[in-house]
């Protein structure tokens, strides 16, 4: 009798339970799910009128399309470029940046500095396309204002297609400064306290501290991070690359990433089957690669491996 | 003795040398924003003489002036931007913690089958093109505010940090509301979501700011300009030639005998600044919130 109304009970119980994630499952399956046995289109010719499953097959054309059409590897070698370049740059700084606060005494100082660096990332993209447009604004954009009373002339950038590749890195690398040097900050403040003491009675200096105690203690931080974002190195910030560029046709040969050449084509061609490929080609490719890395970082060390 | 004055020496080095790269890059945070500030009230023909400067040559309120006069269309573009983040974040948090309460309970036998069902769709999708014509041509949600709200409602990383959070809640509180008599949906809402606030409020603000500044679910399916979210309108605004026209729907003559001095790219940046003054408001305030969000998610990820 006992048994019988506690097995009642839990089946009760398991019921609202499935009832409270069913709203989340219904979500997933209809946006995430759903949506994958649309990836034949990749293998279709897409017409509007007879839909999705309607259209008829055409083999691998729309995965040629991407690459003999000459854009499929410019903008996939952009895209692993300038992903690149990003892990660098923000490494480098936003590591730089923490030890370099966590130095700071005075707390005033700290949190100032602190709001102001975490201010971009507040901001949306398409804020930082008006900041483009007050810098580099031809006729009277700062850039040029400043050339002039130098006495200098003027410089179109949208001209300069490869000076693109640096303001691009340039601001991307403003936005998540103060971000990521969030996390980099906690992991030198976790470092006890104890063994700087223990260096300082060695006779060691600020900078003898940095590179044996404080650098060292940050690699597996530094590792996972790492992990995480050469996941995404096929993908690229569709909103960052439109505003800062404002879509300017002349600058693609060096601003074209995947995401935006995708969008561009869906929204201006209706070219639905070599978008798709594209697509379906960088979410293979970013599976792969995270499982590699995430099996070398096993094998680094199995603190550092995503799961 | 000589060492030690030799190693002060380098330490205070390094110390005004840190002060200075964080100074340094703490001001280039700013910098664009006070550019923007000062070429929204700096004059028009100064911009167009002088060009825009960090101190403004000539300055002029009338383009805020102008922005505030010309309401109609900048403030249901607000309205529109206030009401899918007020709704989105309230409905995405429900969803995310309610779903997070499921998978840590650990009576719920299949919790990492479903933790899995969620987690694949992080690392593996369909990409932006089927996704697309589902909405489009299956859901018909184009032209539809549903469409700026659901495709920001489930983050799963939010949901693994929400549940990582309600994990450090201890079990006990659980097994003791239960043998009370509580139902599960009653522990979920008046004990374990109230415990949760610390989380909540973290996620609930970074799901708010990608609400506000979400502009790409815009330009792939709003094209009724009632239904512009401020975002998308100001980006539209920003690469008009003339803003006036677009804002107040005349024609350039008849804004002409207003205003003397029309304001065309100060307005811009004063339309940039309008749109920054929510967030600019509650920055100081929610920072901290942001800061152990990140930290949260981190320790996590």
């Amino acid at each position: 009798m006992f048994s019988m109304t506690r097995n009642r009970n839990r089946k009760k119980i398991n019921m609202t339970l499935w009832l409270m994630i069913l709203p989340g499952v219904v979500y997933f399956f209809l946006f995430s799910y759903l949506p994958m046995s649309g990836i034949v289109l990749a293998f279709k010719n897409y017409s509007y009128s007879k839909g999705i499953f309607g259209s008829p097959w055409v083999g691998f054309d729309n995965f040629k399309f991407f690459f003999l059409g000459g854009k499929g590897i410019h903008v996939l070698l952009n895209t692993i470029g300038y992903n690149f370049a990003f892990l660098v740059f923000n490494t480098v700084l936003q590591v730089g940046m923490a030890i370099f606060l966590s130095v700071i005494v005075s707390k005033w100082f700290v949190r100032v500095t602190q709001t102001m660096l975490f201010f971009p990332f507040f901001l949306s993209w398409v804020i930082v396309g008006a900041f483009m447009l007050n810098i580099f604004n031809f006729e009277h954009g700062v850039l040029n204002t400043a050339l002039q009373a130098l006495h200098m002339d003027p410089i179109d950038i949208y001209s300069k297609i490869h000076a693109w590749k640096y303001i691009i890195v340039s601001i991307q690398v403003w936005k998540w400064l103060g971000y990521g040097t969030v996390i980099y900050l906690a992991a030198v403040m976790s470092i006890e306290k104890e063994m700087y003491e223990a260096s300082e009675i060695d006779g060691a200096n600020k900078f003898q501290e940095i590179f044996y105690l404080t650098i060292p203690s940050l690699v597996p931080y530094i590792i996972t991070l790492t992990l995480v974002n050469i996941g995404n190195i096929f993908k690229g910030d569709f909103n960052m690359f439109y505003q800062i560029t404002g879509n300017n046709p002349i600058l693609y040969p060096s601003t074209d990433v995947i995401d935006t050449f995708v969008v561009r084509s869906l929204l201006q061609l209706n070219d639905f089957g070599m978008t798709t490929a594209a697509g379906f080609m960088q979410s293979v490719f970013s599976l792969v690669v995270l499982l590699l890395a995430n099996s070398a970082a096993k094998r680094l060390s199995k603190d550092s491996a995503l799961f | 003795m000589n060492r030690s004055v030799k190693k002060t020496k380098t330490d205070t080095l390094f110390a005004i040398l840190s002060r200075f790269y964080v100074l340094f890059f703490a001001l280039l945070c700013f910098l664009p924003f006070l550019l923007v500030i000062s070429g929204s009230i700096t004059k028009e023909s100064s911009i167009v003489h002088d060009g825009f400067r960090l101190i403004p040559k000539e300055v002029s309120f009338a383009a805020y002036r102008l922005a505030f006069e010309l309401p109609t269309t900048t403030l249901k573009a607000y309205g529109i931007s206030f009401l899918i983040t007020a709704i989105g974040t309230a409905a995405s948090l429900f969803l995310l913690s309610m779903t997070a309460y499921v998978l840590q309970r650990k009576d719920f036998k299949l919790r990492n089958v479903f933790a899995f069902y969620f987690y694949f769709t992080t690392v593996f999708g369909a990409g932006l093109v089927p996704w697309y014509i589902l909405i489009v041509k299956y859901l018909h949600l184009k032209d539809n505010l549903l469409v700026l709200i659901l495709p920001g409602l489930f983050n799963v990383i939010y949901m693994i940090i929400i549940r990582s959070f309600m994990n450090s809640i201890p079990y006990s509180l659980t097994e003791s509301a239960k043998i009370d008599g509580a139902g599960d949906f009653r522990i979920y809402a008046q004990l374990i979501l109230p415990l949760s606030k610390p989380a909540l409020a973290s996620m609930g603000l970074f799901v708010s700011l990608n609400y506000w500044n979400d502009f790409l679910n815009a330009l792939l399916f709003i094209e009724n300009k009632n239904y512009y979210p401020l975002q998308f309108y100001l980006y539209n605004l920003l690469r008009k030639q003339q803003v006036l026209q677009e804002m107040a729907g005349m024609s350039t003559a008849a804004i002409q005998t207003h205003v003397t001095d029309m304001p065309n790219d100060s307005l811009k940046m004063a339309m940039a600044i309008v749109t920054v003054i929510p967030v600019l408001l509650v920055y100081p305030f929610v920072q901290k919130y942001f800061v152990k969000g990140v930290m949260i998610g981190a320790v996590k990820g």
